[in-house]
């Protein structure tokens, strides 16, 4: 793989084996648990910036992703006693089948149309589960602690969800990069330029944006997967919240949209502005105000958010991140 | 049998009001192609506005129209400047982004003041009673309000010079400016008369059902189906898309559950724009 | 020679505007066919027919044998047309390799990214590009602009390339250049549908002309034939520079194609 000949691969694994090593140098549960949500940050922020940052498409609606691959996974595994294993894999292919059938109609439309049906289909997708009564409707489905002792009980479980995390991270950010660099991605970037362009060259727009979409579910679903498992419960004003999309938006725009390195980074400054806000007790109410104003900010002069602004002052830097 | 003929007529009394926010959004849209994602929010502060006014300042409901048509006015060219007036000659996506965010933090602090609190303002006004059906005088008022507000907006963007120059600017930016026409502050402008269109409608809402702070993205969505339905660019169009809707929900509600009802709007949405890219009666760069 | 693309009376109207009407010529395989015509006479709407941006209401478009009408433009694009727009449409923050990467990867051949890079530093050095290869698209002079359109056009390796409008803004030296461009592209075998308002240019490259007038055809055949047309210089009487060159063309006699 010629992936494996290029220094940002191994960067990625330095990276990736951070986040493995760290926790478990003194069984730090607390860096964990705070190393988990960044993990989550950054994959749901990767994929989104697959539509994002490289085919140019806003996807508001990418909590849709997490919440039903949540409920997926959840339902599997407390309904029909589905390991666990399996329960994240169906999620993952059941969500990113779903989107492709989606993804190839909403993809007609255009740019702000399309943000807008992202939207729309996470009230839809809300209403219909809340109406659901398999999947507990408005109230939701708990996960009997039973569920944990075949991972060796709940201690043990959470490390290993936690090391899940991080694997789908990984995955994440390696699928970014790879697309990034390989044909496809090419084609992307083209659509993200000018798609009409795109068209007239010969990039098969509708089935490339379909699959960017499509592409996009997977990681986050199976995110959702693990996320709501860990949680042992699953409702719709969790799982439909449109706060986290929102967030993935901001830490894709704020690290550089369409660079890998970007999103990693502003995933983890995000997350550290967060989690400062949170303790602060002036601000925990203003979390997303203070989203909304930084996103403004960086729209009217950081367009390029943190890594356009390096690179374009270290342009070298270019050959070696992404 | 008169019961669904009754409810599709309230529909499109009230469908008239959704029609008068949509124009709000078709404006600034036709001008500048920006669609404003504070719109629900702009609607909901005409509300609040309503609210607060009448019941803190004991002002008379319908009273409260002009202060907040006027204060709209001048909160969308604040908007214009903060939000809007760097992201001309970007993509649009960027100008989506920018009133989204702006959007963000309008419902991050109006959440945090209000919280969820649901809001109500008693309107007693004598219905129209035909046969066994009351049809609220609330809502003839503010169909009648709206109605009128919407006919004033045409003869405005017709009859006026001020009102010609916005159409020259929506039609050809670059023409308009050509032939002198100071577009940066059209562009404030109509921005200022598509959130006071948005605040005087949430008020008429305000005046008809209850609220909270967050009932600003159903009444967005109703916006941008109407504006879908009518045409982007198109007030005229938005109007009647507006009573369609209205009829559509007078039709509907009675057999479905109210929580799918904007579904079924959302649904109604994409595949009228799937089949109809530009909206149902659109025309690209005329008012 | 046999016809590599036949215009079958193709007609398309927007609203109550019949931008082209019941069109029909032929292209042959290697040639250099001219399209001039007033300004409104429908020439790009024609190139927007043939790419697939619109679908003709009337006729049909065959290309190689396939009947390509309607057709959607990336599958246009892997038949083998490749074409330039009048005003330059870059992939603004790509590099100009990258951009013409693109279209090596997604034209004709559909080369593998690694192939389709060497093709697009060949299409690149054809146009004289190739020691910009790095820069961004955004940051080129017009002329290297349109050079850029051209190369990425190139890269797809088409039968057929659609040149709109490739010599507009141009200064007389890169004019030159641009000219000597499309006779090497000719050279190696591409053919050539070019639309253009530079008389002398256009004259001077095509072996043949079709003259457009309100979309319709007002006459085709060699450059020296359609100079003399009556009804071509009354077309153009309206605009007495141009008949005034063609009349230039005329007293001299139009060069053969080079």
């Amino acid at each position: 793989m010629k992936m494996l000949r290029r220094p940002f691969f191994w960067i990625i694994a330095l990276v990736v084996a951070a986040f493995v090593v760290s926790p478990l140098i003194g069984n730090d549960v607390q860096l964990r648990e705070s190393l988990a949500l960044a993990a989550v940050y950054i994959t749901l922020a990767s994929n989104l910036n697959l539509m994002l940052g490289y085919a140019g498409y806003i996807n508001f609606g990418s909590i849709v992703f997490f919440g039903l691959g949540g409920y997926i996974c959840v339902w599997l595994v407390d309904s029909n006693h589905w390991p666990l294993a399996a329960s994240l894999l169906a999620a993952g292919i059941g969500v990113s089948a779903l989107s492709l059938v989606f993804g190839f109609g909403i993809l007609r439309l255009r740019g702000p149309f399309f943000a807008l049906s992202t939207i729309g289909i996470v009230e839809g997708v809300q209403a219909f589960v809340e109406n659901f009564k398999p999947w507990g409707g408005s109230s939701g489905i708990y996960i009997s602690p039973e569920v944990f002792k075949p991972l060796g009980g709940p201690g043990p479980a959470l490390w290993l969800i936690y090391f899940l995390f991080v694997a789908v991270m990984a995955a994440s950010l390696y699928l970014s990069y790879g697309i990034k660099i390989s044909k496809f991605g090419l084609g992307l970037l083209a659509i993200g330029q000018n798609e009409d362009a795109a068209a007239i060259l010969g990039v098969p727009t509708p089935r490339y944006k379909a699959l960017c979409y499509s592409a996009s579910a997977f990681l986050p679903a199976i995110a959702g997967g693990l996320y709501f498992f860990k949680g042992a419960f699953i409702q719709p004003s969790d799982a439909f919240d449109l706060t986290l999309s929102t967030e993935a938006i901001v830490i894709c725009m704020l690290g550089g949209q369409g660079t890998v390195t970007g999103v990693a980074l502003g995933a983890y400054l995000y997350e550290e502005l967060r989690g400062y806000l949170l303790i602060s007790s002036t601000f925990s109410n203003f979390q997303l105000v203070i989203a909304g104003a930084l996103l403004l900010v960086i729209v009217l002069f950081f367009p390029s958010g943190l890594m356009g602004f390096v690179y374009s002052r270290f342009p070298r830097l270019q050959k070696v991140l992404e | 049998m008169f019961g669904i003929i009754a409810s599709i007529i309230d529909g499109v009394l009230v469908g008239l009001v959704y029609g008068l926010a949509a124009m709000g959004l078709t404006l600034i849209w036709g001008v500048m192609d920006v669609i404003n994602l504070t719109h629900g929010t702009m609607i909901v502060a005409g509300m609040m506005a309503l609210y607060l006014l009448s019941s803190a300042l004991g002002v008379s409901p319908y009273f409260t129209l002009p202060p907040i048509l006027i204060g709209g006015f001048f909160v969308g060219i604040g908007l214009y400047w903060i939000a809007v007036h760097r992201m001309m000659g970007r993509p649009p996506l960027m100008s989506l982004l920018s009133t989204f965010s702006v959007n963000l933090v309008l419902v991050g602090l109006g959440t945090a003041v209000w919280g969820t609190a649901l809001f109500n303002v008693d309107v007693s006004l004598p219905g129209l009673t035909i046969e066994r059906y009351t049809f609220p005088g609330a809502h003839i008022l503010a169909a009648a309000l709206a109605a009128v507000i919407a006919g004033l907006l045409y003869l405005f963007l017709h009859y006026t010079r001020l009102g010609k120059a916005l159409r020259a600017v929506a039609n050809n930016r670059e023409a308009a400016e050509l032939v002198g026409i100071p577009t940066t502050r059209l562009l404030a402008i109509a921005v200022g008369c598509g959130v006071a269109l948005a605040g005087v409608s949430g008020m008429l809402i305000g005046t008809l059902f209850p609220f909270t702070i967050l009932s600003g993205d159903g009444y967005q969505l109703k916006s941008f189906v109407v504006t879908v339905l009518g045409g982007f660019g198109n007030p005229v169009g938005a109007l009647m898309g507006g009573v369609a809707l209205g009829l559509l929900e007078g039709a509907v509600t009675p057999f479905v559950p109210v929580s799918w009802t904007l579904v079924i709007e959302f649904v109604l949405f994409v595949l009228v724009l799937i089949a109809f890219p530009g909206g149902v009666f659109a025309r690209r760069g005329a008012l | 020679m046999s016809t590599l693309l036949e215009l079958d009376r193709v007609s398309r109207r927007f609203g109550g505007l019949l931008a082209v009407n019941n069109l029909s010529f032929v292209i042959r395989e290697g040639e250099i066919l001219g399209l001039i015509g007033p300004n409104g006479a429908g020439k790009s709407t024609l190139f927007n027919l043939i790419n697939g941006v619109f679908a003709p209401n009337a006729g049909r478009i065959v290309f190689a044998g396939a009947d390509i009408t309607g057709e959607r433009p990336f599958l246009v694009a892997r038949h083998g047309i490749a074409r330039t727009h009048q005003i330059v449409q870059p992939l603004t923050n790509m590099t100009v390799l990258d951009n013409c990467t693109v279209g090596a990867c997604f034209g004709r051949e559909n080369l593998p990214l690694h192939r389709a890079t060497a093709a697009a530093r060949a299409a690149a050095a054809m146009v004289g590009l190739d020691d910009r290869l790095g820069v961004l698209a955004l940051n080129l002079t017009i002329a290297g602009k349109k050079r850029l359109e051209l190369a990425r056009a190139l890269a797809a390796q088409p039968k057929l390339l659609l040149l709109d409008e490739v010599l507009a803004g141009l200064n007389p030296t890169e004019i030159a250049h641009m000219i000597a461009v499309i006779r090497r592209i000719r050279d190696s075998g591409v053919t050539i549908l070019i639309i253009e308002h530079l008389m002398q240019a256009i004259m001077s490259l095509s072996d043949r002309i079709v003259v457009l007038n309100y979309g319709e055809k007002l006459a085709e055949g060699a450059p020296a034939e359609v100079a003399r047309d009556p009804q071509v210089i009354e077309a153009y009487l309206g605009d007495p520079k141009l008949a005034a060159e063609l009349e230039n063309n005329n007293g001299h006699g139009s060069s053969a194609h080079g």
